[in-house]
């Protein structure tokens, strides 16, 4: 009686033009998607541009120079730049100028980091927070008080903005990889200095072979902000039980002593500010360019 | 609307905060959607995001039945009456919010073409900056929006409370650097 590809389907039930019910009751079934936003923030993916940051060197001077390169880079013309000299006896950066004016009107800044890119001290780089809005033009523009890190080396936290868990770490993470210094023959070594919270920081995964992603930290980030996603989006090598067992070998793998994790996702280096020990040489005068190669950093082989 | 003459006493207040929740958690919005914030702020209606979740999930297509237009994208100097135009069908009480750096400042397109800043064809409550805001940005300047709704006066708009030159926040030493030049 039954054809070969008939018996497969659900019994046919004539509903007539409540037909398209079956839509409706299908997606009622299935898991809600709906991000409870004010309660709830969507994880932002690891290189996001948010908020601007100044950053500052391990002793707690600021890295502006006052060169204006941001400025003059800038595509929107948002950010206004004054340099001044510094006072010898009470310097404020370690060079012979700093930045005297510093403001970023957030109501022209695209986020495009090209000020970041361009900034040859790593002095600016963005956060990951974008939830912000004024009431008014004036207040949109943050001065540089508003904008330098705190003596911890995070973000300042504005009252009218929305940081949440996440948001201000590996500010500047994402930038290692995009400004290698300038050299190709130099790509993945680290050509900076250490930074205030973070310490001497390790070039991120990206454009070299040579990196490190368990010392940069970022690579643990990355599985951090994997975890909400859906299993299609994953990896290939990550996904369903599959990936869950090769989760937990990598783990294992981890723990045992004396090994080096070759990409792997841990240990996480100077995450938290305070635990990071500063490199024999790092002071206050260092050269930021050229130190790259002498400093006994060893990435990769 | 009659609520002019209201004094302020015990009975009146509470009527005023039921007037102000109900304006609150039913705001809705006018599309006028210009350019890529219009994206967004159509993301912000899907499920991901549930602008719903607010009282504003009803996108009106005619001004006269909305009461906050979201400027999302660049206003060009053609579309500036339009726009006036649209916020005048606008019954009161209604409010703006400019969305992306487009709509509140021109932007990255400092040109003759487009307007520099909404808020000089029409009054805006809430600026999102971000090019464009993401669904986020937008929904807290929709939360900024309901607060400024929950704090206000009922019949007139709140002034303006500080004047331009006392929020920059510069020294008079600053003040003079930006004039006369970089000292020493």
């Amino acid at each position: 009686m039954s054809e070969p590809g008939r018996r497969s389907r659900l019994p046919k039930i004539n509903v007539g033009p409540f037909g398209g019910f079956k839509v409706t009751l299908e997606q009622m079934a299935l898991p809600r998607v709906t991000v409870q936003y004010p309660d709830h923030k969507r994880p932002k993916p690891i290189r996001a541009h948010g908020r601007h940051v100044l950053n500052r060197y391990e002793d707690g001077m600021e890295k502006c120079i006052g060169c204006e390169l941001c400025a003059g880079v800038c595509p929107a013309d948002c950010i206004y730049v004054r340099g001044a000299d510094n006072d010898p006896g009470d310097p404020v950066s370690p060079g012979e100028r700093y930045g005297f004016v510093y403001e970023i009107n957030y109501l022209r800044c695209i986020h495009c980091d090209l000020c970041v890119e361009a900034c040859p001290t790593q002095a600016i780089t963005e956060s990951k927070m974008f939830e912000f809005s004024f009431t008014n033009r004036a207040d949109a523009i943050y001065t540089k008080a508003e904008l330098v890190v705190d003596d911890d080396g995070r973000p300042q936290h504005m009252p009218w903005e929305d940081w949440r868990e996440g948001d201000d770490q590996y500010t500047s993470a994402w930038m290692r990889a995009t400004a290698p210094g300038g050299d190709a023959e130099y790509e993945g070594e680290v050509g900076w200095s250490g930074e205030l919270g973070y310490g001497e920081r390790f070039p991120e995964a990206g454009q070299s072979g040579r990196r490190d992603d368990s010392r940069s930290g970022t690579r643990s980030l990355r599985d951090m902000y994997t975890l909400h996603l859906d299993d299609s989006e994953r990896l290939p090598g990550q996904r369903g039980t599959r990936g869950a067992v090769n989760r937990l070998r990598a783990r294992i793998e981890a723990k045992r002593p004396g090994h080096r994790p070759a990409g792997g996702a841990f240990p996480v280096h100077a995450v938290t500010p305070g635990a990071v020990e500063p490199a024999p040489d790092a002071g206050t005068g260092r050269e930021l360019a050229g130190d790259s190669t002498g400093d006994g950093v060893e990435v990769g082989s | 609307m009659g609520l002019e003459d209201l004094n302020h006493n015990f009975l009146t207040a509470r009527v005023e905060d039921l007037v102000k929740w109900g304006r609150r958690n039913s705001v809705w919005p006018a599309t006028f959607g210009l350019a890529c914030c219009a994206i967004e702020m159509m993301a912000v209606g899907t499920a991901d995001f549930d602008i719903s979740r607010f009282g504003m999930e009803v996108f009106r297509a005619s001004p006269r039945q909305a009461d906050l237009m979201i400027v999302a994208g660049r206003v060009s100097q053609k579309m500036a009456p339009v726009l006036r135009q649209v916020y005048d069908q606008m019954m009161d009480p209604k409010w703006v919010i400019s969305m992306g750096v487009c709509a509140s400042t021109g932007g990255m397109f400092n040109n003759y073409a487009i307007v520099q800043g909404v808020d000089q064809v029409v009054p805006v409550d809430v600026y999102a900056p971000g090019c464009p805001p993401s669904p986020e940005t937008l929904l807290h300047a929709v939360l900024t929006l309901h607060e400024k709704i929950r704090t206000g006066a009922i019949t007139r708009r709140a002034p303006e409370t500080r004047p331009a030159e006392q929020v920059s926040g510069w020294t008079p030493e600053q003040v003079d650097v930006v004039r006369l030049g970089t000292p020493r």
